[in-house]
């Protein structure tokens, strides 16, 4: 009989692998970035990275693509969590990509969400990135439960579905000529309940807009869109205040909060147990455009 | 029985950790079945995509929700009718979480095969009660003992098609274990499923009263986890070193920190230990993650190593114990699978990748290529896309290897085409030197 009957509990095991993926950015990359939005999963990602690079500094810059419609205590707290750990922050806007010429909207009122990609994309040409971390879930859509940890990018951005490299066993290929890089995504095997497990463990500050809180909403098409200056209320909408928390934020103009009381992570955890619908089912309003949305972005450049 | 009741407390009391596990078969031996009723009874699937379900069934004229539905990838996938690669699908019963391999049955099933197997420890081999034995049971069977799965689970499934026949479920089962102990599969276990009715899933359904062992979810909590069952040899190959600069802290001048995953085997502080393949000695002074300090560390842990002596160590080298050597070589016999769709060209120079470490490769030999619907071995001059053949290579750079049959990890490596930057073969090391 082996004399360890010690194993790794399920959130020992998912962060090890973690910290083991990003290690092996730093070792196989050149100039690795992390995409960090302010969000959980990004959250989450920054405490990994902490474990797996201190007392060192990171050998990455943070790298976020603002749409310019984010909610305002998720970027303060984006630029608190990065000033805290003493990272190097660099953020790049879609406006200016505007500004540029390289997006254009087709109506002003347009979604940006979207054209994340294209600023990233220019993000990534600027400062001759060749691999970008990301906080991307394989729970979270199918398009991603296919995806590789160390996934390869053309030199266009573009995700080729059919032509993935193999990845086997712990070993990562990270190989890439100049031009193409690797979106490495280092939680692809957590789901949201292990996020909100993790982030219990390791009393992680959240933006507040996670926990329960009064909002003026409109119902629409089953899911909660909030009422602000970027999303309006239109002439005949029904604004109710309601008690709600975000599950997944982003762009303001296509994640929805869900109704909750839920004001403490405890509280979340216990509701995410129990829930009845997925994340993105319940708040993002650009996944559900086609069953293929997410598939279609990623081919794009999407992360 | 409700899996939520379960649900694990942050305080992870009674976490049995975390299994990685495979599902052998196609969509005709019910296999997407299998999955969706496992996701569905363990209430994975949320209302959302339940609902999506069943508008799909509807549209398609089933009368229940066709839990395969949930299989159904990418929209490449359906507008050609087929399915590309594994998939990863999750799971939890509150005391384990599991990661399944859904690796397609009949595209690039080879290569599909082996890449979902390398990282399980259980499979599940779906077998239709009609058909019995099939050769592509045979095959799974085989590639599942090839990569090392040390479990194997044999799901005589549709049942009750078969009238819940008792007497067919134990043919299937005699036939299987004459197989397996011809391939040396040596723990193997079967049980009779019905995934449409969800019958020796999570529940044990009415109609299959004679079988008296656990369901298949019982199984699957009881499984031991990779590296829980028996001793292995502590191997630590590093990722990358530490060296803080500029750092306000004098303590952290001379600080130098190795930094990796145990991928097997566990280390105490004051350990002796040698680097491979330097073969310097010195102790373990400290081991610690995020300036916590720990006074052991496990296989699959990450950690940083702090060492007694000032030691030239770089990414790429391998700190073992001093009573657990492993073999430093430069000539490896292995199976390979071949991934590449381009042949292997013995006239090219490829690019191995062994734990943190890389040679350049040339072919010396292939000592022969298997039929994998015979198991028969042949003499072949290349190898193509799907094929598995025993190799040798000769290396630029010493490796530090161990047998595959002995670590999972140490004997593992990848093929690399350095034209393309393309994983073009996997390998499992028979032999060094």
């Amino acid at each position: 009989m082996p004399n360890h009957t010690k194993i790794l509990s399920h959130l020992d095991w998912l962060e090890a692998e973690s910290i083991h993926i990003m290690r092996e950015v730093a070792g196989q990359c050149s100039n690795p970035a992390l995409l960090f939005s302010g969000g959980k999963d990004s959250i989450v990602m920054l405490r990994l990275a902490e474990k797996a690079f201190r007392p060192g500094r990171f050998p990455f810059p943070l790298l976020h693509v603002d749409t310019g419609h984010n909610y305002r205590e998720v970027i303060d707290f984006r630029d608190f969590r990065a000033h805290q750990l003493g990272e190097r922050l660099i953020v790049r806007n879609v406006e200016d990509s505007m500004k540029r010429g390289s997006v254009v909207l087709k109506t002003p009122t347009e979604s940006r969400n979207k054209h994340q990609s294209v600023t990233l994309l220019e993000a990534i040409e600027e400062f001759g990135f060749d691999c970008c971390i990301g906080g991307a879930r394989r729970d979270e859509e199918k398009a991603r439960a296919k995806e590789r940890i160390f996934s390869f990018r053309d030199s266009f951005g573009q995700w080729d579905p059919k032509n993935q490299r193999p990845e086997l066993w712990n070993l990562f290929n990270a190989r890439v000529h100049k031009g193409e890089n690797i979106r490495a995504f280092p939680i692809s095997n957590w789901t949201e309940l292990d996020i909100w497990q993790y982030i219990e463990r390791e009393a992680l500050e959240l933006p507040s807009i996670y926990f329960a809180h009064k909002r003026p909403v409109i119902r629409k098409n089953g899911l909660l869109q909030p009422v602000t200056d970027v999303t309006p209320a239109k002439p005949g909408d029904v604004i109710e205040e309601m008690l709600v928390r975000f599950r997944t934020v982003g762009d303001i103009t296509c994640t929805a909060p869900v109704e909750s009381d839920a004001d403490t992570v405890h509280k979340i955890i216990e509701e995410t147990a129990t829930t009845t619908i997925t994340e993105r089912g319940a708040t993002r309003m650009d996944d559900q455009t086609s069953e293929a949305s997410m598939e279609q972005r990623k081919k794009e450049g999407y992360f | 029985m409700s899996a939520l009741e379960h649900l694990p407390n942050s305080d992870q009391i009674g976490d049995t950790g975390l299994l990685r596990f495979l599902t052998c078969g196609s969509v005709d031996d019910g296999k997407s079945t299998l999955i969706g009723r496992l996701l569905y009874d363990t209430k994975t699937i949320l209302a959302d995509t339940l609902h999506a379900m069943e508008r799909t069934s509807a549209r398609r004229g089933h009368e229940a929700v066709d839990l395969s539905l949930l299989t159904d990838g990418l929209q490449a996938e359906r507008e050609q009718g087929i399915t590309i690669d594994v998939a990863y699908r999750y799971f939890t019963t509150g005391r384990r979480k599991y990661i399944i391999a859904d690796a397609p049955g009949h595209e690039q099933y080879t290569r599909n095969m082996v890449t979902a197997a390398s990282t399980a420890n259980l499979a599940i081999i779906l077998i239709d009660a009609r058909k019995g034995i099939l050769t592509q049971t045979r095959r799974h069977s085989y590639l599942a003992h090839l990569v090392g799965i040390p479990h194997i689970v044999v799901a005589i499934n549709k049942m009750d098609l078969v009238d819940h026949d008792q007497a067919t479920y134990d043919r299937i089962c005699g036939e299987y274990l004459a197989f397996a102990a011809k391939l040396g599969i040596q723990d193997v276990r079967f049980i009779p499923l019905s995934a449409l009715n969800g019958d020796m899933i999570v529940d044990r359904g009415e109609k299959l009263g004679w079988y008296t062992g656990p369901t298949l979810l019982d199984i699957l909590e009881a499984a031991p986890t990779a590296h829980s069952e028996r001793d292995e040899r502590f191997r630590f190959p590093v990722q990358y070193v530490c060296r803080p600069q500029k750092s306000d802290d004098p303590a952290l001048h001379d600080y130098r920190g190795f930094m990796g995953r145990v991928e097997s085997g566990e280390i105490k502080s004051g350990d002796a230990v040698i680097v491979l393949p330097s073969e310097r000695r010195t102790r373990i002074k400290r081991i610690e993650l995020n300036g916590e300090v720990l006074p052991m560390a496990i296989a699959e842990q990450s950690i940083t190593l702090l060492l007694e002596d000032e030691i030239d160590i770089s990414r790429g080298d391998m700190i073992v114990r001093a009573d657990e050597p492993a073999q430093i070589t430069r000539q490896i016999d292995a199976i390979v699978c071949w991934l590449g769709e381009s042949p292997l060209d013995p006239a090219r120079k490829y690019l191995v990748r062994q734990t943190t470490r890389e040679s350049k490769a040339a072919l010396a030999g292939i000592t022969y290529r298997l039929n994998i619907n015979t198991l028969e071995q042949e003499s072949a001059q290349q190898l193509n896309v799907n094929d598995i053949a025993r190799v040798s290579f000769r290396l630029a750079q010493p490796l530090c290897v161990d047998r595959y049959e002995d670590n999972r990890s140490t004997g593992a490596f990848i093929v690399i085409d350095e034209a393309t930057n393309n994983t073009v073969g996997a390998g499992m090391i028979v032999a060094a030197g």
